[in-house]
């Protein structure tokens, strides 16, 4: 059973179209990556996938539900799924609140030994106590991969979750998403510019370009038998544009 | 003569501080809310607060005056020449600066904050409050604000308290008072006084401020 279903997808800003009839469904538990050149809508799918922006056209199912857009839409749904911006930020208060707003949000007080858990997991421990605000980078994406996963969310969406990192930091937040898909089973979707990344992490990975998925397969496939001459050519890092 | 100063001093506190929480506790939900909604007409309601800022305070103070005298709608309030409508001048002069200044400090916070919110879960009650919270700098900053121009605010009050000692004279109607009578050297004294209680409210409130910006 799919765990997200976008059927007939479309959105533009202005004249630009952006998203071009997307249809797209990713198994349950399945490592989704989504690779492809700027500019491709990867962010835009990503946005309409998880309620943050409404498409023009067509509609996205999530967990068998459809969703809709605007304010306290899907509450309950929304519950059950999270997402990692490019740039996630702090809110100001400590790391550990930080860490735990999803679960304040939710209503559940305390749940220290989960914060501290989901600390752990990025080694941020040590830092639970100081503001987020003086995190330094690798640190804030770190903190938010720990607050998007806290409460143990099935669907997990993730924009560019290791961008502008060391492979230190890059190694540390790959190991803490295996490990939590294999505890969770949670489904996961991963825009990734990192060709890598997406070899080392996907079962199935989506090529996207010009508003359009190109092709999408098993991971293996679509890097080593591409059936699209532009996926072959985007994968071999040739210019696509 | 000290216990003159004390009084003066003291209304001056009393006024002001009066009029900046009746302000605040109006002026920054409304701020609040404007600059979390887009609604029709947003641009104008922005326009019309902004033009605000620079109301006059001598026009306000005769509005007012025109409001509360004995043959004006509001005239059986018996409110004239009270300390209490020159509460009500300072605050109609610092709404428009606390509601501007609060919504523009929300609309720049709202979208990355609203949207983090949004995506961990908050509903629309707890992510109003988020954004706030993450805005409290910039709210400080207007509170902190709308105090000076309270303090440092002399038409409006001098038109509907009246100076009148004892009473309802605060010390930037003592010191229009002091230079007519060509005491220069006490309105000078008088007006170090209302600096040194502007210094010691924006210290405390920078102080609160940066905590904020910190944590």
């Amino acid at each position: 059973m799919s765990a997200i279903k976008a059927e007939g997808v479309s959105k533009s800003f202005g004249k630009r179209v952006v998203l071009e009839d997307i249809n797209l469904e990713v198994g349950g538990g399945d490592l989704f990556a989504i690779i492809g050149p700027s500019g491709a809508g990867k962010t835009t799918l990503l946005r309409i996938l998880c309620g943050l922006q409404p498409p023009d056209s067509g509609s996205v199912a999530v967990l068998g539900e459809r969703l809709s857009y605007g304010k306290g839409a899907n509450l309950t749904l929304r519950r059950r799924m999270s997402f990692i911006a490019q740039k996630p930020i702090a809110f100001r208060e400590t790391v550990r609140e930080n860490v735990a707003y999803p679960l304040s949000a939710r209503g559940i007080e305390g749940g220290k030994e989960v914060v501290d858990r989901a600390l752990e997991q990025v080694r941020l421990l040590g830092l639970a106590g100081n503001p987020g605000a003086t995190l330094s980078g690798g640190e804030m994406q770190r903190m938010a991969f720990a607050r998007a996963t806290v409460y143990g969310p099935e669907v997990l969406i993730l924009d560019e979750f290791t961008a502008h990192l060391d492979p230190q930091n890059i190694k540390l937040l790959e190991d803490a998403l295996v490990s939590y898909q294999k505890e969770k089973g949670a489904t996961i979707v991963l825009v990734t510019h990192n060709l890598f990344q997406a070899k080392r992490l996907a079962k199935t990975t989506a090529f996207m370009l010009d508003g359009a998925v190109v092709e999408r397969g098993e991971t293996s496939r679509i890097f080593n038998s591409p059936t699209d001459e532009r996926t072959g050519a985007y994968v071999r890092g040739e210019m696509v544009y | 003569m000290e216990s003159d100063l004390l009084d003066v001093t003291f209304l001056s506190i009393l006024v002001s501080g009066s009029a900046t929480l009746i302000a605040s506790a109006i002026a920054i939900p409304l701020g609040c809310f404007l600059g979390m909604r887009k609604f029709r007409g947003k641009e104008i309601v922005r326009t019309v607060t902004y033009t605000l800022y620079g109301f006059p305070p001598v026009v306000a103070g005769l509005v007012l005056y025109i409001l509360l005298s004995s043959s004006g709608p509001l005239g059986s309030l018996q409110l004239l020449f009270t300390p209490a409508a020159m509460v009500l001048a300072q605050t109609l002069l610092v709404m428009p600066i606390v509601v501007g200044l609060t919504m523009s400090a929300v609309s720049t916070t709202s979208r990355d904050y609203t949207e983090t919110a949004f995506v961990l879960g908050a509903d629309g009650w707890r992510t109003a409050r988020t954004v706030i919270h993450e805005a409290r700098v910039g709210i400080i900053s207007a509170v902190m604000i709308g105090f000076g121009r309270a303090l440092a605010e002399v038409g409006a009050v001098i038109l509907v308290g009246g100076n009148i000692q004892w009473h309802t004279r605060v010390l930037t109607t003592a010191i229009v008072l002091e230079t007519r009578e060509g005491d220069f050297g006490y309105g000078l004294a008088l007006g170090a006084i209302l600096l040194a209680i502007g210094m010691v409210f924006f210290y405390l409130m920078k102080r609160y401020q940066d905590k904020g910006m910190l944590a």
